[in-house]
Parts: C-alpha cells; structure tokens; sequence
C-alpha cells in the first residue's frame, strides 16, 4: 500500500485559495495565483500572477495582479498587467486599467476602462531586472498559505 | 459525435436548442420583455447618426466617452483601438432598478437623485463624447429633464451626445434595442422588447429640450428612429 505514489495536483501547488466561509480585512499580498471565493475587503496584489474572483467571491478591495478574472462581485479598482475577464455573472464596480479586456455579455460593469499596453522592454531594463526582482520578492510575503494573506485579519463568520 | 448530440439523440429531444443558442436568444439580465414576443436576430444597421459622431472626434486620441449602453465586448474593443478611455454603464438596466419599467414611475425627486447619482455622478466637464443610445426616449419628463441638465455638467465643452429617440407618435411602446459598434458607420442592433416611452418626440421638442446646449443635429432613419447628435 506504501508504494502507491502520494497524488500531487500540479494546479494546486502555486494555488492559494479563500474559501467561501473566509472573510479578509486588510491587504494581501501573493506571488502565486489566487482564488477568491470568500470575502475580501482591503487590497489584493499579486504581481506576477493570476487572481481569480469565484462565483461566490465578494472583494471590496481594489486588485492588482497579471491576470485578472471575475465570476463574482468586486467593487474597486482593477489593475491588470496583461488582462482583464470579466464573466457573464460577473459585477464589477470600479475602474480597470489593463493592456487587454474580455468581457461576456450580462456582466453588469460600471467604471472606466484605461488600456495600457505594457511598454517594450529596452536591454538595460532587462539586465537590471534580476536584482530589482530580488528586492521586492524580499518585500513580498512569504510562501503560502501565509502568502495570501501576509498582512490580512481573517475574520471568521 | 458531441456529448451534447449524444444525449439528445438516447432522450429524443432533437428539436431543443442547444445550451449557447438559448443563451444567446436570452435578454440581457434586467431587461424585461414588455410584450412576450420572440426578438429578431441582430441585425446590421448602418447609422449616419454614428457616422457623424466618429467623424466628430476625427483625429483625436486618449477622449473619455461615456457609452450607456451596458458593457459589451464590441463597443469596448472598437472605442479603446480609437486611443479612447471607455466609461461603461446601463442606463436602461438602471431605470427598472430605479423606478421598474413604465417612465409615469420616474417622479420620486429622491429616487431621481439616486439614479443621476449611480450613473452620472462624474466630475463636471469630464466627457468628450456620450452614448445614450435610444435610453432616454423611456424617460419621463421630470427624469429627462434632470438627466440632460446632468449631462450638460459632465460633458466638455464642444463634446458631443449621440441618442436615438422614435419618430412614431400615433405609439405608446416603442421598440427597445441593444446597440453593438460595429464599425465607424454601422451598428449591430438586437430588439430587446417593447418598452413605453415617456414622450413624444420631434424636432422642435428636442431642440427645447437640448436648450443648454450649442447645436442639435437630426437624421432621419427609415426605420422610424430619427438620430440626433447634440453639441454640447
């Protein structure tokens, strides 16, 4: 029985979730993807990753990651470094700044819509890159669980 | 053999619509259908009305263009590749929120705050160009009038409003559509069912109305929508 090899779910590993009975005041802050399916109330920011707002996901927090996609409510600011989706039972109330969007017809959205595309990257910010990256994974949270919410108060409900 | 067809072909329901084609025939959530009539398919309508409104920002990148016609993929698309920032709302989903959909609702002064305040409450002189769309043709009088002056605030000098009002007057209920940018010169329209209006239009009442503003400017349509572009 020992030698049945213990399942690893490659999606899971660099997944941090909120749960639909979880509530967040405060700011948090992840380098892996996040699922939202509690509520959130404050900041979200995952620069380099993909943050998902569930069905049930409540965020009153202004958000900003890679990549973000709404199934839920979110009232705030969205920022996306790549893209922006918003589903068709999605609500979003705020304003989005992003270098792409989609958008399903049905989702209620009320805000500005910025497209930024991001600016070609010139050699010399290339070369520094690697020590910028260092200091601010330094000023990011630690891995996860704790990551998703470095500077969070859950609150139970 | 899809999954889909395979489950109809052992249940015998060969005849039902599959899943995305009822979705796709559905109305908009918050659009209620007046009349219980099947809508017509989206169609192409080419619009002088559009035509001028583009052509009157002409040369221009980074306006701020305020579309009321509920967010949607096409309008977006088709407004940011101008170089414009897009500002979304729903206009006609927020009069039933408000008031339900017959415009002799529309009197409440409190609910009538309410409502500028959800949908215009933006700082003064802020657009370069709004899409009203055939919204305010299910206006009553006291919210049309409140709603033009908010307009008259938020939009910059020499910007321009683009909004669809019917020319029938023998009619109580009009026509309400779901508009889609299609290019510079055409739309793709959807019915979304018969709606009242709260008045009658014609040219001489839409110039009183637009009062506080430069120049009205009409097309007439052959589908009984007369077009109006409004300079601020």
């Amino acid at each position: 029985m020992s030698s049945i090899p213990h399942r690893v779910d490659s999606d899971s590993r660099n997944l941090a979730t909120i749960g639909k009975a979880v509530r967040i005041v405060g700011q948090i802050f992840t380098k892996e993807d996040l699922n939202v399916d509690g509520d959130v109330e404050g900041t979200i920011e995952s620069a380099e990753s993909k943050v998902t707002i569930g069905a049930t996901g409540r965020v009153q927090a202004s958000v900003k990651a890679r990549e973000v996609v709404i199934l839920g409510q979110v009232q705030g600011n969205v920022e996306a470094t790549d893209k922006v989706d918003i589903r068709r039972e999605a609500k979003l109330v705020g304003d989005i700044t992003t270098a792409r969007i989609s958008i399903e017809d049905g989702a209620l959205f009320k805000g500005s819509i910025d497209i930024r595309k991001p600016e070609p990257k010139s050699t010399a910010t290339s070369t520094v890159q690697p020590a910028a990256a260092a200091s601010s994974s330094s000023a990011s949270a630690a891995s996860a669980p704790a990551s998703a919410a470095a500077a969070a108060t859950p609150v139970s409900r | 053999m899809p999954l889909q067809d395979k489950f109809r072909s052992i249940f015998g329901k060969q005849n039902e619509p599959t899943a995305p084609a009822r979705a796709q025939n559905a109305p908009a959530p918050g659009i209620s259908f007046l009349k219980n009539q099947r809508p017509a398919p989206p169609a192409v309508r080419p619009s002088r009305g559009i035509e001028q409104f583009f052509f009157n920002l002409q040369g221009r990148v980074g306006l701020s263009i305020l579309d009321l016609a509920g967010a949607s993929q096409q309008n977006i698309d088709f407004l940011t590749s101008l170089g414009h920032k897009v500002y979304s709302g729903n206009v006609i989903r927020s009069m039933e929120e408000c008031f339900g959909p017959d415009p002799a609702g529309q009197t409440n002064p409190s609910r009538i705050e309410f409502f500028l305040k959800s949908n215009f409450d933006y700082p003064s002189e802020t657009f370069d160009g709004v899409l009203m769309w055939d919204s305010m043709q299910f206006m009553g009088h006291a919210l049309l009038n409140a709603t033009v002056d908010r307009l008259a605030d938020i939009m910059k000098p020499q910007s321009y409003l683009f909004a669809f009002f019917t020319m029938n007057d023998k009619v109580q209920e009009v026509q309400s559509y779901e508009f889609r940018i299609q290019d510079a010169k055409n739309l793709l329209v959807t019915e979304r069912g018969l709606r009242p209006t709260g008045h009658v239009f014609n040219n001489r009442s839409l110039e009183k109305l637009f009062g506080k503003f430069e120049s009205v400017k009409f097309f007439l349509t052959r589908d009984n929508l007369r077009e109006v572009i409004v300079r601020r």
